[in-house]
């Protein structure tokens, strides 16, 4: 990386990072939501853990994967809703009239998604351990899942970089957050994917990413090391992150019509 | 030497046009020229084609057709190399309510490659010439709009520009404001040498900043000299009255017609360039009364810039503002701004 290529990723990720610590509307409904939706559903559907083949007899632990994924949605919105509003107030242009290159505009951007992955990673990992949820891979797994966490939250977070590349427009971001919120619960969020018996629910579910993100999460906590599902995992949210990165320089490219 | 410096510092429009897709044809053909240290104001109504232009120079928006030259280099073939060499404060004070004054001069300078070492007393030296030293450290949301302004121009000049582009920098600020930022801006050419090239919808800040003022409307120069020749063209003052009955239009026109030549008038008013000068005045006020016609306004204008861009275009600037705010509506729309 360049000398100033380096600055230039610098100066807007702190900017960023600024950003994101000085709007405690994002960080706090992100925190927050997830946990309550989890103290919710681990209380209401602990007898779902006596069906026959439930991987855990603890549905907090089976349930505790789930804040995870709640919290990288929450990321889409945040880093499309500031992407937008620099849009909308001319901010990118005056970032335009300036050396800096795409690249740097994108990873900069991120930087404050990946503080806040960090933080949502590891609040949701302490609260659910504390409530009395299990972690089968240990300390070492501690560091995998939120590693993860924050891997998924950037990998989603490009994903709210296009939209507000693509629109321009803070609420369109904003209108994503029902979509994604479709694609969590038409996976494994509730149940294994062995144990769901309506066939066409099954289907989508298994064809549906989210599912593997999910159970990589419960790998950890619930049987330890199994490297297929995380590696699986980590391999999805890559994926999601290059193709979201991809799409958001076009959409740059497009937006940044600079000579 | 001149040749150089005009190479180096001006600009050079020829036949620059334009058009969006389903939308207006905003800039048609412009030719214009700005000399190194000069203040050009660029003088029209809403959606004449001002900021379009503006864009288009500052390479945010490659043109249709034509070329320019800005500080020697082809917008479109060498943007870099313009941006490198230009400052711009556009249309909206682009700042982040969430950063200080003081962030935004640390990230304009650093994204310019200022040397680290520089950048804080490059930053502190810039917002003490605005008048921010005091409001630095707080953050921009809540900046009143004279000094989200007078910030937006500091971050301009932070890579010490050779041209500046401000696209209409006073815009809602109260005269005080205005009056600061014209003085930085005349300051700026004075002393330091840099080509400003204004646009503006206030005849007053054209005539009292700019050396010289292109006049644009519905995307086309209508005029261009400076405010003392574009003023002299016009010559002779203009009376324009307004009859009570707006049944006595024509009678009054033709009252009128003994004063002089017909001039562009206001809606619903009648206008003559007076022949004899401003000791007409009293003869047709005399014509008015014995002609029996009442008169609900009546106006003597020197020349001023209103008058240019009224003879130029059969409007005043300011009705043509109303006229002009659809179609400034449907240009953002299509330039994709706000």
């Amino acid at each position: 990386m360049s000398a100033s290529l380096r600055i230039q990723v610098g100066e807007l990720a702190r900017r960023s990072v600024m950003r994101t610590m000085r709007q405690p509307a994002q960080i706090v409904p992100a925190l927050i939501f997830p946990l309550f939706l989890l103290a919710v559903n681990s209380g209401g559907l602990q007898d779902a853990t006596n069906l026959p083949g439930f991987p855990t007899d603890s549905y907090l632990t089976f349930a505790l994967a789930v804040p995870f994924m709640q919290g990288a949605l929450f990321s889409v919105m945040n880093a499309g809703t500031d992407l937008a509003t620099s849009i909308e107030t001319g901010f990118l242009n005056r970032l335009a009239l300036t050396p800096l290159r795409g690249a740097a505009l994108l990873s900069g951007l991120l930087a404050g998604t990946i503080v806040l992955g960090l933080l949502q990673g590891v609040t949701y990992l302490v609260v659910g351990l504390v409530a009395g949820a299990e972690l089968a891979a240990g300390f070492g797994g501690a560091l995998v899942i939120v590693a993860l966490s924050v891997t998924i939250t950037v990998a989603f977070g490009t994903i709210g970089l296009f939209a507000a590349l693509r629109t321009g427009s803070g609420e369109a971001v904003q209108s994503l957050f029902p979509v994604f919120f479709v694609f969590l619960f038409i996976s494994s969020m509730a149940l294994p994917l062995d144990l769901i018996q309506t066939q066409w629910f099954h289907d989508v579910a298994a064809a549906n990413p989210v599912s593997y993100l999910l159970q990589a999460f419960r790998s950890l906590l619930i049987e330890g090391w199994e490297i297929d599902d995380i590696l699986l995992g980590f391999a999805i949210a890559l994926t999601i992150g290059i193709l979201g990165m991809m799409a958001a320089a076009s959409a740059l490219r497009t937006r940044l019509v600079r000579t | 030497m001149a040749a150089q410096a005009a190479e180096r510092n001006g600009i050079e429009v020829e036949g620059l046009v334009r058009e969006f897709k389903n939308g207006p044809r905003a800039v048609d053909g412009i030719d214009l020229r700005v000399a190194p240290g000069e203040i050009y104001g660029f003088l029209g109504p809403n959606g004449a084609g001002k900021s379009t232009t503006v864009l288009m120079l500052t390479t945010l928006l490659p043109p249709t057709a034509g070329t320019a030259r800005v500080a020697g280099f082809d917008i479109v073939s060498e943007g870099p190399r313009v941006r490198s060499a230009i400052g711009a404060a556009l249309q909206e004070a682009a700042l982040d309510p969430i950063l200080t004054g003081s962030e935004h001069m640390r990230l304009q300078t650093a994204l310019h490659g200022i040397p680290k070492r520089e950048r804080e007393d490059r930053g502190a030296e810039l917002l003490e010439r605005v008048g921010l030293s005091q409001a630095a450290d707080r953050r921009v949301g809540g900046y009143s709009g004279g000094m989200k302004r007078r910030l937006d121009l500091a971050l301009a000049l932070a890579h010490r520009p050779r041209i500046l582009f401000l696209d209409e920098p006073t815009t809602g600020l109260d005269i005080q404001s205005r009056t600061a930022l014209w003085e930085e801006v005349a300051r700026l050419a004075a002393e330091d040498g840099v080509t400003v090239f204004l646009t503006t919808q206030y005849l007053e800040e054209a005539d009292s900043l700019a050396n010289r003022v292109g006049i644009i409307d519905h995307g086309h120069i209508v005029a261009e000299g400076t405010p003392a020749e574009l003023k002299a063209e016009i010559g002779r003052p203009t009376v324009e009255a307004t009859p009570r009955d707006p049944g006595d239009h024509e009678r009054l026109l033709s009252v009128l017609g003994r004063f002089g030549e017909q001039a562009g008038a206001s809606p619903k008013a009648a206008a003559v360039r007076l022949q004899g000068g401003e000791a007409d005045l009293a003869e047709v006020v005399r014509a008015l009364d014995s002609e029996g016609i009442a008169i609900e306004r009546l106006q003597l204008h020197a020349p001023s810039l209103d008058d240019v861009f009224l003879n130029k275009t059969g409007r005043s600037l300011e009705g043509a503002e109303e006229d002009e705010a659809e179609r400034e509506e449907e240009t953002a729309e299509a330039v994709g701004l706000g």
